[in-house]
């Protein structure tokens, strides 16, 4: 497995630094229409320094809209959107089509944010795609491409990490490496991350702060409670709602299901995951069904 | 060599080292289309510049610039998707512009020279603007290179990074504006957009980065005019027709080379 690579301060809890309490960026009572449509209205939310936010909501509830509204990419209609003067911003966008015509190998496509060839050489090897370079960027599956860019995002060391549904396109094997690689590059750098996805319990493990989104914020708070709120569960349906924790297992490419480890739920957890090994069956027959 | 020769062929190979380049941005960005429609509202542009008469090309630059400038302001509005919205412009400006060259007096305007072009008859002083256009614009274009680059490549991510999207396109829009203006005057207003998008479609065979791509595109172009020029010499065919054909026979051959580099390099890491 492409993992990440082992390093001391990864296994060090990150003790909040001086930016921990203060605001990356913030909104308060915000709406947005786009086309007459209203997407946002009287929607709050804030990021600070080293948390984790994760904006969970149906397709179409406007998530990415929000995103762009904080990036500052999209200006809200009402509302105030105030970001921390000077923020960093590593944002990486849920789809990217870049033209076959244009010839760009990955090391290329890095080196449009930072010309130092061993720092982007450093970087994919820690996202766990070190041979990828010369590869051209169109080439990349959904999982490489996603590494790339977060490659790329700690290229520009940012202070806030924007994902829009980083998971996506990715198969359930690769979402869970994925997901571990986002929390330890959070760890390690330190850095807010502000993410969207229509899943909870994917992200749950490294989530401090869920916004359930469907146009207005329906219910917000620790993953935990927000998994047992009556709104999620009408938002998602009580069948999705009964599981309080997903991340204790993968499917291999064969559909079987593999046991990730125990330590999975831990706060500031850090592992490589085990190679596939067999399940035990009642377990296999429990997740079968749930998923 | 006669004069009238060598003034063709600087003025085309001036025309071609700015198109390619340029041209390489059209196709990543899917703006073939816009080249097209820039082209078609020329003619609306001279018709005003003998009207008001001024340098031709210079009021063609202009008034190409300025639609350029609109289009980028009325993109995305209104609910008409883009390519609906350039087919009206386009189509509306070259009726628009057949209507004001209706109403030019006294001047014997020669419709044929500027729909198809007519480089055998490039004056002195068209070369020496070509020329300075085409330095001006290379130059330009370096200084643009790696924003437009980012912005290729994904331009929500590029303003989100600090690059000033709005102002870089309406740059590389006036831009295409300028090159269409001087590229009329080679091929003509029809086949403009074929000396942006033939040379660097046939670049992109042999090219492995985009800067490598965009100078094949140049030099491509380059060779289409020497061709061009070339067999209209020789067998008496119409020079901006030509042109064009070179081109085009150049990108079959480029399609036709097995093994191009760039496309064939699989996922082996």
């Amino acid at each position: 497995m492409p993992g990440l690579r082992r390093t001391q301060e990864d296994r060090v809890v990150t003790v909040p630094g001086p930016s921990a309490n203060t605001v990356l960026v913030s909104a308060s009572a915000i709406a947005k229409s786009i086309a007459g449509n209203p997407v946002l209205s009287d929607v709050s939310i804030a990021v600070h320094g080293g948390e984790v936010v994760t904006v969970i909501g149906p397709n179409g509830a406007g998530k990415s809209t929000l995103l762009r509204v904080l990036m500052g990419v999209l200006k809200a209609d009402a509302g105030t959107v105030v970001r921390r003067p000077g923020l960093t911003i590593g944002y990486v966008p849920q789809r990217m089509e870049i033209d076959a015509a244009l010839p760009l190998t990955v090391t290329r496509f890095l080196g449009l944010s930072c010309r130092d060839p061993a720092r982007i050489r450093e970087a994919l090897n820690e996202v766990g795609v070190p041979g990828a370079g010369q590869m051209p960027v169109q080439a990349l599956s959904g999982g490489e491409f996603r590494r790339v860019m977060l490659a790329r995002a700690i290229l520009r060391a940012p202070e806030l990490l924007v994902l829009d549904e980083p998971l996506a396109g990715v198969d359930v094997a690769g979402q869970a490496e994925l997901y571990d690689l986002i929390g330890a590059l959070r760890r390690r750098y330190g850095a807010g991350v502000l993410m969207v996805s229509h899943d909870l319990h994917l992200v749950m493990a490294e989530t401090d702060n869920v916004v359930c989104l469907n146009h207005h914020v329906c219910c917000a708070g620790h993953p935990e409670a927000v998994s047992r709120d009556p709104a999620y569960t009408q938002l998602f349906g009580a069948a999705v709602a009964v599981y309080t924790h997903d991340h204790d297992h993968v499917h291999d490419g064969a559909g079987r299901v593999v046991a990730l480890g125990d330590d999975h739920g831990v706060p500031d957890h850090s592992h490589e995951h085990a190679p596939a090994t067999p399940v035990p069956e009642s377990e296999a027959k429990e997740r079968v069904r749930g998923g | 060599m006669d004069d009238f020769l060598l003034r063709a062929i600087l003025a085309g190979l001036g025309v071609a080292v700015l198109s390619g380049p340029l041209g390489c941005l059209v196709i990543w960005r899917h703006m073939a289309f816009f080249g097209a429609t820039l082209a078609h509202s020329a003619l609306l542009g001279i018709a005003l510049g003998l009207l008001l008469d001024v340098n031709l090309t210079l009021g063609l630059i202009a008034v190409s610039a300025a639609i350029a400038v609109l289009l980028v302001s009325a993109e995305g509005r209104r609910g008409i998707a883009t390519d609906t919205l350039l087919s009206i412009l386009s189509h509306s400006a070259l009726a628009a512009g057949l209507i004001a060259l209706a109403f030019v007096q006294g001047v014997r305007v020669d419709l044929m020279g500027y729909l198809f072009g007519d480089i055998l008859a490039v004056g002195p002083g068209d070369v020496a603007l070509i020329g300075a256009v085409a330095a001006l614009g290379l130059g330009a274009l370096a200084f643009l290179w790696r924003p437009l680059l980012r912005i290729a490549v994904h331009e929500e991510m590029a303003a989100v990074e600090g690059v000033p999207v709005v102002a870089v396109r309406i740059a590389f829009m006036v831009l295409l504006a300028v090159v269409v203006a001087i590229a009329l005057k080679v091929v003509g207003i029809l086949l403009v957009t074929a000396l942006l998008v033939i040379p660097a479609a046939a670049a992109r065979r042999f090219a492995t980065t985009p800067e490598t791509m965009a100078a094949f595109a140049a030099v491509i172009g380059a060779v289409a005019v020497l061709g061009g020029i070339g067999a209209s010499f020789v067998y008496d065919l119409p020079a901006g027709a030509a042109i064009v054909c070179v081109a085009a026979l150049v990108f079959v051959a480029a399609m036709a080379v097995p093994g191009a580099r760039a496309l064939r390099r699989g996922r082996g890491v």
